[in-house]
């Protein structure tokens, strides 16, 4: 029935092998000093970043070629991790800006690549624009897909700079020249502070808003169905964190192995939930 | 007698710096975050002896007598819940009666020291008496914060100001918050109800029951399901259920509503949702003019692809065996039934086959002539149907139209309001709690030959990055005063 060839698969398998470029440029010249590497990376980041922009929208506009009636791309697997990497690019592009360091993004870019590869390759994940299933249909998905994924990326984020502390600071006096690139550990400390107090004030927005969806849909915001108790579990989590920092004044190895901790509670409330019954089976594959 | 008293006291102490102390609420929400993943592994409220065959008796007794099978409403989870509750309630008291007068204070107080001895101070040379500085200076501060004041010293003048000294209470409407959601469960889970009833086209209900009890509870009103429709994508996939509701009291109609899942209609707190669906049998059994299939007379199918919506006609007799394309196996149509059944209903001629595929058990697939769409219900890889030329040639006239009921899931939750106050103030509480601040800035003039020595600095209980960066914003206004 589908006569008409999408395009947006194509653009978005295309942006993968840039991420992929942007990844191995930050990891060059994070090991050899080149400035050259430097700047080519940031605009392999940025062009793959404007793809991946192309790619949502054009999604979006294709959904009302293929469908009687199209929606935003936030309705399957494939979809989410699209917007999952192009949080993750966009968040990075913004701090990069802001700290003016480029080996973040030795960690960060590849966390991209990582998610649109699995997109864009992976048999499991279908490219497929499908129509939106009874319980889809809600002004709710946006918002709740939408705070959720900047949760992620945030954490996800937060995960590569947190595993950047434990190098540093694990690396010692001894300072080879590619520890030395790294930022100091306060700064590495700092940031990943903020990260997760930007995706936790994410996540809970997300999580609000899935429950008054669920209670809009089902007559109940909450009803302990897997997915909205591992997304909980990481709340709980990232609140433990920020109760340690705040209250106890906890800093460096111990917050960043919290946040590692955490950033794998997110991965299975986004995959591992999945492989588990329950309700939002429709993030599941297809 | 006094004794007693102080070891009461002393034990209540003990109690009080037990639930003050963060150790709790980390250990708190730690143990929350563990044993909440025991019940994302366990399927929750399955039938006992599911768990039983699933587990084994051992097993299964400790797990039951843990009330693992309903974890979240264990009473151990509860009790987490509320030693939660009383961690918040203890902390924010211990905490406030010591900020309050920070907070609160007749007049703001400033430490001159604090920014005397400041670190990030910016120091301006401006060839200007203190007094000509002073009010021109205020009016700067004025334009940026909500508060000012100064105080004339030894040295000089020293300006002060501040802003968003509320802010320092975010953290505790945050905190407020997460009881406000406890206790909305609360009110929701002993006042409220869960239940459903199922109502076929035509026809009402009054009473409904309940989810987990079974108990049937009158609704003090009558839902009447004037009409019920589904309809489907090009796919086959559902589009939409839709049940068209009438609330009649006394007989008389009050309310009408056609509801789809994510739109319910409400009505005296009473929330209807569509929830699930049902098939009757059809309006009409037994058409006028029937000829049975016959081994050997051709049928024509139409199977679709489900994954990629591509349709493909097939004709065949009773007995010889179809190959599907795109690997979705055989199909082989077994037997004719004039007057068959589905799940104890009627649903009048069929034809009825059996679907193998690779690595799937054969499923035996009912064709009702009459129904044409049937198969999609199925949700299967493949969705068979009879072509409409060989139902017009075995069984001519009219197809009825299938009969359905309608499943409404009926909720009345008197507790969802705390909790949404709960939900808006968590959201605010957490924007003023990590990104915003009460910030004090201080304006020192100090008089020297020809003019003034102004230094700046501010202090602020969150984010001094941020207040190094107001500190230069200041600096910056000032300077270009002149």
């Amino acid at each position: 029935m589908e006569t008409t060839q999408l395009v947006s698969p194509y653009i978005l398998s295309a942006v993968t092998f840039i991420y992929a470029l942007a990844a191995v440029l930050y990891i060059f010249s994070w090991i050899f000093k080149t400035p050259v590497a430097d700047r080519w990376a940031t605009w392999a980041a940025v062009t793959g970043w404007a793809g991946n922009t192309a790619g949502i929208i054009l999604r979006w506009i294709e959904s009302y070629r293929v469908l009687e009636s199209g929606h935003a791309p936030f309705s399957n697997l494939y979809e989410s991790l699209i917007f999952f990497s192009w949080t993750i690019i966009t968040l990075y592009l913004i701090l990069e800006r802001r700290t003016a360091n480029r080996v973040i993004g030795a960690f960060c870019t590849p966390l991209a690549f990582l998610a649109l590869a699995y997109a864009s390759l992976s048999p499991n994940v279908s490219s497929r624009i499908q129509p939106l299933l009874p319980a889809l249909q809600s002004n709710w998905l946006i918002a709740h897909v939408m705070t959720c994924f900047i949760g992620y990326a945030a954490f996800a984020i937060a995960f590569g700079v947190s595993l950047m502390y434990l190098l540093k600071s694990g690396s010692g006096d001894s300072e080879g020249a590619m520890m030395q690139k790294l930022p100091a550990p306060a700064v590495l400390d700092d940031l990943t502070h903020q990260l997760v107090v930007f995706g936790f004030l994410f996540l809970t927005i997300g999580i609000i808003t899935g429950a008054v969806w669920a209670n809009s849909a089902w007559g109940r915001y909450w009803g302990w169905d897997p997915k909205e108790t591992w997304s909980l579990i990481t709340w709980l989590i990232y609140a433990a964190l920020l109760h340690m920092r705040l209250m106890r004044g906890w800093q460096g190895r111990r917050i960043a192995i919290m946040s590692i901790v955490g950033f794998m509670a997110v991965l299975f409330t986004y995959f591992g939930v999945n492989l588990l019954p329950g309700m939002h089976s429709y993030g599941a594959s297809g | 007698m006094n004794q007693i008293k102080s070891v009461s006291a002393g034990y209540f102490d003990g109690v009080w710096k037990l639930f003050a102390s963060l150790k709790l609420t980390i250990a708190l929400l730690l143990s929350l975050a563990a044993t909440s993943i025991v019940g994302t592994l366990i399927p929750q409220n399955q039938e006992l002896k599911e768990y039983f065959q699933a587990f084994g008796p051992f097993l299964f007794q400790i797990f039951d007598v843990l009330d693992i099978f309903d974890m979240y409403h264990a009473w151990w989870f509860q009790l987490l819940l509320l030693m939660l509750v009383l961690n918040i309630t203890v902390c924010s008291i211990d905490r406030l009666s010591v900020t309050w007068k920070i907070i609160f204070p007749k007049v703001p107080k400033f430490k001159a020291s604090r920014f005397i001895n400041n670190p990030n101070m910016k120091e301006l040379n401006i060839h200007r008496q203190p007094d000509d500085l002073k009010s021109k200076y205020e009016s700067v501060l004025n334009r940026f914060y909500s508060y000012t004041s100064f105080d004339r010293t030894d040295d000089g003048i020293m300006l002060f100001a501040e802003k968003g000294r509320w802010t320092r209470l975010g953290v505790y409407a945050v905190h407020l918050s997460i009881i406000l959601l406890l206790v909305g469960g609360l009110i929701g889970s002993n006042y409220g109800f869960e239940g459903f009833v199922n109502i076929p086209e035509g026809e009402s209900a009054d009473q409904i029951r309940l989810r987990n009890s079974g108990k049937i509870i009158p609704l003090g009103f009558t839902i009447r399901c004037d009409d019920f429709n589904i309809t489907h994508y090009r796919n086959g996939a559902v589009r939409e259920w839709r049940s068209s509701l009438s609330i009649l009291e006394d007989g008389k109609l009050v309310f009408q509503k056609d509801i789809i899942v994510n739109d319910p209609l409400r009505y005296k707190g009473i929330n209807i949702f569509q929830s699930s669906l049902g098939e009757l049998g059809p309006e009409t059994s037994g058409a006028a003019d029937v000829h049975p299939i016959k081994p050997g007379d051709d049928i024509i199918l139409d199977i679709t692809s489900t994954e990629s919506g591509m349709s493909y006609r097939k004709t065949t007799i009773i007995g010889r065996e179809v190959a599907i394309p795109e690997g979705l196996g055989t199909f082989v149509v077994t037997e004719y039934r004039p007057d068959a059944q589905f799940r104890g209903q009627v649903v009048g001629e069929a034809i009825v086959g059996i679907h193998k595929m690779d690595g799937a058990d054969p499923v035996e697939i009912l064709l009702p002539l009459h129904f044409p769409a049937f198969d999609k219900m199925r949700k299967g890889q493949a969705v068979f149907s009879v072509a409409e030329q060989t139902i017009e040639k075995f069984s001519p006239g009219s197809t009825p139209e299938m009969r359905y009921y309608t499943g409404l899931q009926v909720t009345n939750d008197p507790g969802v309001w705390v909790v949404y106050s709960g939900f808006m103030m968590i959201i605010a509480g957490c924007i003023i709690t990590f990104f915003m601040s009460h910030q004090k800035m201080c304006v020192h003039i100090i008089p020297k030959e020809g003019g003034s020595i102004v230094r700046i600095s501010g202090t602020a209980n969150k984010n001094k990055p941020g207040m190094w960066k107001k500190v230069d914003r200041i600096a910056d206004e000032i300077s270009q005063l002149t």
